[in-house]
């Protein structure tokens, strides 16, 4: 039996302190339970030899200090797994809210998980066809890998997202798939976007989905997405199921941090967030990936709104530097009517060198995006001139890559969200777009591909 | 000695009862002994920095102090090695504890059952000083492990063993002149966070050679220089970091992963034990040696893991090799030191960095150097350290980029608008500078040519000149250059896109050596020069631009054989000489 305290001292925010307590652990579940039976949890932040520091994990209101009971479970933070968890909804702390009954647990797994020792990873190398040119062609994304998509207010991610999920595939291969789907502060609204899709699609069987709305504790966002990637988890490396992971809005989740690290008067990085929120979020997106002989794997998709499109914020900032690319959204290409307004240039996919090429994509594969990289940046340098000094100040040579950058964006990028393109058609488009240009121009594509394929 | 735990906070342990306890020594904490290291005493209590997750421990619980600093080991079975940032064999650890690493785990960082083969260098009577060295190991294909006296030994050889042993038997007694006799064995220890002595520290004279064309040709980096590369993240700080472990003609290399990605360390093993290193005709790994403590695993040891790197850098420079340290990254490693010092709540400086961030930098980076080293015979040895700087939102001001920036020798600035334009390695000539170009010209004139130098600085004026037409083109359009002003402009982008751009994935193009790199440059400053003088002459500019060879010289870079250089070069004056006669 656990001890019980009565001796909460205060509340403030997020943090709850009790006195006069022994034996308590760090980072040991909490569970308060007021005079009227109903219950909340939290987490040792502090362990004092008097005192405890409490993280609450749900809101603070009517809360009642004095009359309120503590115990200390001795244990962290867990989560009830099972296969029977596959098409259903629950909230942000794992309790179902589809209606359905609790399910039967095969496992009870801690949600902070533990670090993956990086000998026994697998280097991601499984090329995901995901149809959206923009990125099987340029940036390409494989199983195992974390790939954020950087987007801000107003721009279409969502259903960025939902097109992956939906067209995700591998070549040739039959294996189980899932999709995990975090949910973490968005609007109603934009949850049910995502169910209905799951529904019509009839993905929500293979899907598990934990849903923290914007109306739900602020607090518990913190443990949201944690929650997602142990069922993820379980699915891939005890079940064999290649998951996919898409987590939304890593924005709403960073605040969340904010807001307790400011509770406990912490000294703030930069724009208020705390210096060790690169640390947290790493904790989140490192448990993706692939495990030495297991056959499932994770790849995640967080989302996360740049505020005021700012790639240098703290949140994106920090993002890009722990996960393997990004795919980033533009306004001006949305407003151009570019759907998915894709900005190629900026976006990246660190580990598509070693999911494309012969056998796995085609061996042209490498040469051509470079190519399409380069020449769209060319193009794009050239309009700008154009815009200053009018078309008539650029060469012949000037006016045809403008012109393929005019192109590229209209075909390649702006397919739109149903359009589900194979690799073949990617690559097809690209030769079909640089055969605009002389072949002494590309420089960066082999010989014998300029043979083979412009020259055909 | 124990103590009692009073407060947990994360990765920072108060405990009572440790009045004997000594600054910066290892503690074991509570019962599943996790390793810490004091790093604040007050009183008779001390703050102890844990290296191992510290979820559901409590005050209480007891803590030990181990009486002696945080430590690596040093000897046969660090070269192909992968260990965290305090010294822990992951590969090991795999192996006997699976997938994951939990709290607690304890393996030995060399294996102590192997045997080595030990073949002394001197014999019984022979009088040996510390750091001399009395036998080796051929540790595997190409590295001869070179067993040295410990620090603080001295005296005559009493007995010296020939055979295989572990690496704990002895192999050699040594008798001081006190007559106390010590035992050596192929194992010893150096606290990390101390530098190893050595003789004297030298100069550098001779370049580090990468292969990378920018590197070498523009930006180059003595052997026991250092250097920062800065960049926003997707700039390609890994992939140069990779570049320059796998290329370099470094004896020895030693990657730190600090706080990073998972997956790279992966890559790093992968693509290590694969690639053939073209000197030696042996696997990449087998001279390197890995510390991986990746951004999920704690913080603390983070901070450890620079030190342990650099310590067994030390370990084979005594042994008289060039060894070339990577860190990457040192922002996440000052973060890891900044979280420490917010939960001592010590008073910060600039950002919420401790105020000592950039002596805790200075001191890492003259760890380097090229010194001579300890021991009856004169030796030389060099480390070569590289340390990737990640500032947050590619903003150059902030403090681990300028305190990195006063004291390195040689800054590789990244730009992201090279990255978008895929032009990799995006090091932006316009920022990035080595200090020690002008040391090295005279390595240069000897041992690749003596007309090497004047193309570098030929090189770099154009690229200086086409950054200052690119003003004037953005402002009235490329028409309005003269016809020398254009083939500036056309050169330049010839020397970017023939020259300074190289793809690390694709194998013919991955390294350049030296000479193949001034082959090129000497194409592209010939066409530039032949196409001068042809402008005075009346050539016109467009016949001058779409004259064949310019396709030849695009694809020089992935020429490997010195006679074909010299086929172009002729083939370049003929197509000059042949339009002045037609």
């Amino acid at each position: 039996m656990h001890k019980e305290y009565k001796t909460i001292a205060n509340v403030a925010g997020p943090l709850m302190l009790v006195e006069g307590v022994s034996g308590i652990k760090y980072n040991e579940l909490v569970e308060i339970e007021q005079e009227n039976g109903e219950k909340r949890k939290g987490k040792v932040l502090e362990a004092h030899k008097d005192y405890a520091l409490v993280q609450l994990f749900d809101s603070n209101r009517g809360l009642k200090i004095s009359s309120s009971k503590v115990r200390f479970l001795g244990r962290g933070q867990e989560l009830d797994v099972s296969m029977d968890m596959l098409g259903r909804v629950f909230n942000g702390m794992g309790k179902p809210i589809d209606g359905g009954a609790n399910i039967i647990p095969d496992k009870r797994l801690d949600i902070n998980g533990t670090p993956i020792n990086p000998y026994a990873r697998d280097y991601p190398d499984e090329f995901i066809q995901t149809g959206v040119s923009a990125i099987d062609g340029l940036n390409t994304l494989v199983r195992g890998q974390k790939l954020p998509i950087f987007s801000a207010s107003g721009l279409p991610h969502a259903n960025l997202a939902a097109q992956i999920a939906r067209q995700a595939a591998v070549k040739n291969s039959d294996d189980d798939f899932a999709v995990v789907f975090a949910a973490v502060g968005i609007t109603h609204e934009e949850a049910d976007f995502f169910i209905s899709d799951f529904n019509k699609t009839g993905a929500i069987e293979r899907a598990v989905l934990f849903v923290n709305l914007a109306s739900d504790p602020a607090i518990e966002r913190i443990a949201t997405p944690r929650m997602a990637l142990t069922a993820a988890e379980f699915l891939a490396f005890e079940k064999g199921m290649h998951v996919l992971v898409i987590i939304t809005d890593i924005t709403n989740y960073a605040e969340a941090l904010r807001e307790v690290s400011a509770a406990r008067k912490e000294v703030p990085g930069r724009r208020g967030y705390p210096g060790y929120m690169y640390t947290d979020l790493a904790s989140l997106y490192e448990r993706a990936g692939k495990i030495k002989g297991k056959r499932g794997s994770i790849t995640q998709i967080p989302i996360l709104t740049m505020p005021e499109d700012d790639k240098t914020h703290p949140i994106p900032d920090l993002t890009g530097y722990i996960t393997e690319g990004q795919i980033i959204l533009s306004r001006q290409l949305h407003q151009q009517g570019v759907t998915p307004p894709i900005d190629v240039l900026p976006s990246l996919s660190r580990l598509k060198d070693k999911g494309i090429g012969d056998k796995k994509t085609r061996e042209d594969h490498a040469d051509t995006m470079n190519q399409l990289f380069s020449a769209y940046a060319t193009g794009k340098d050239n309009k700008e001139l154009a815009a200053i000094l009018g078309e008539a100040a650029l060469t012949e040579l000037d006016r045809k890559y403008a012109r393929f950058a005019e192109e590229f964006e209209k075909q390649y990028i702006g397919q739109g969200f149903n359009l589900n393109r194979s690799i073949e058609d990617t690559l097809e488009l690209g030769w079909n777009l640089m055969k605009m240009l002389p072949a002494s121009e590309l420089k960066r594509v082999k010989e014998q591909f300029i043979e083979k394929y412009y020259r055909k | 000695m124990k103590g009692k735990i009073i407060k947990v906070s994360g990765p920072l342990i108060i405990a009572e009862g440790m009045s004997d306890a000594k600054m910066f020594d290892l503690a074991y904490v509570s019962d599943k002994k996790l390793i810490g290291e004091i790093i604040e005493l007050k009183k008779d209590k001390a703050s102890i920095q844990v290296y191992e997750d510290t979820s559901l421990i409590g005050p209480g619980e007891e803590v030990v102090s181990a009486n002696m600093p945080l430590s690596t080991e040093l000897g046969p079975g660090l070269i192909g090695g992968i260990f965290d940032g305090i010294g822990r064999p992951l590969k090991a650890l795999y192996s006997q504890y699976g997938n994951h690493i939990d709290k607690g785990l304890k393996v030995d960082p060399l294996d102590r059952q192997k045997k080595w083969k030990f073949e002394p260098l001197k014999k019984v009577g022979d009088i040996v000083k510390s750091g001399d060295i009395i036998g080796v190991v051929q540790e595997n294909e190409i590295i001869e492990h070179r067993i040295m006296i410990p620090f603080g030994i001295e005296g005559k050889i009493n007995k010296i063993f020939d055979g295989a042993f572990s690496v704990e038997e002895t192999i050699a007694l040594i008798k001081n002149e006190s007559g106390i006799e010590f035992k050596i064995s192929m194992l010893s220890h150096w606290p990390v966070r101390k530098g190893r002595p050595y003789a004297q520290k030298k100069a550098p004279y001779a370049p580090l050679v990468t292969g990378q064309r920018v590197i070498d040709t523009l930006f180059p980096i003595a052997k026991g220089g250092v250097a920062a590369v800065p960049g926003p993240f997707g700039s390609g700080k890994t992939v140069v970091q990779h570049q320059i472990a796998k290329w370099a003609d470094a004896d020895i290399v030693v990657y730190i992963g600090c706080g990073e990605r998972g997956n790279e360390i992966t890559d790093v093993l992968n693509e290590f034990t694969k690639l053939i290193d073209p000197k030696t005709g042996h696997s990449l790994m087998n001279r390197t040696v890995l510390i991986a403590n990746t951004s999920d695993m704690p913080v603390a040891a983070r901070e450890a893991s620079i030190y342990t790197g650099i310590t067994i850098a030390e370990y084979f420079r005594d042994m008289g090799y060039n060894v070339a340290v990577m860190a990457d990254s040192t922002s996440r490693w000052a973060e890891a030191l900044r979280e420490m010092c917010a939960r001592l709540e010590e008073m910060p400086g600039d950002e919420g960095y401790p105020a000592y961030l950039s002596s805790r930098l200075s001191e890492f980076y003259e760890r380097a150097g090229v010194v001579d080293l300890l021991g009856s015979e004169k030796r030389q040895g060099s480390i070569t350290a590289i340390g990737a700087v990640s500032p947050p939102g590619g903003d150059m001001s902030e403090p681990v980029v300028q305190s990195t920036m006063r004291i390195i020798k040689v800054f590789w600035g990244l730009s992201a608008s090279l990255a978008y334009k895929r032009h990799f390695p995006a090091i932006d000539w316009n920022t990035s500078y080595s200090l020690y170009s002008d040391r090295l010209n005279s390595w240069y004139d000897k041992n690749v040519d003596p007309l090497f130098n004047d193309l570098k600085y030929i090189t770099a004026n154009l690229l200086h000149e086409e950054t200052r037409l690119l003003e004037i083109v953005r402002f009235v359009g490329m028409d309005a250059l003269s016809p020398k002003d254009r083939l500036t402009m056309e050169t330049a982008k010839s020397i970017r896109e023939d020259f300074l751009h190289q793809n690390a994935f694709f194998d013919a193009d991955s390294f350049t050596s030296l000479d193949c790199q001034f082959n090129i440059l000497k194409l592209i400053i010939e066409f530039y020069k032949l196409g001068q003088n042809a402008l005075e002459n009346g050539m016109d500019i467009e016949k001058l631009l779409n004259l064949d060879i310019r396709n030849k010289i695009a694809r020089a870079k992935i020429i490997k054989k010195l006679s074909e250089f010299d086929e172009t070069m002729i083939e370049l004056r003929k197509q000059f000489k042949g339009d002045f006669d037609a």
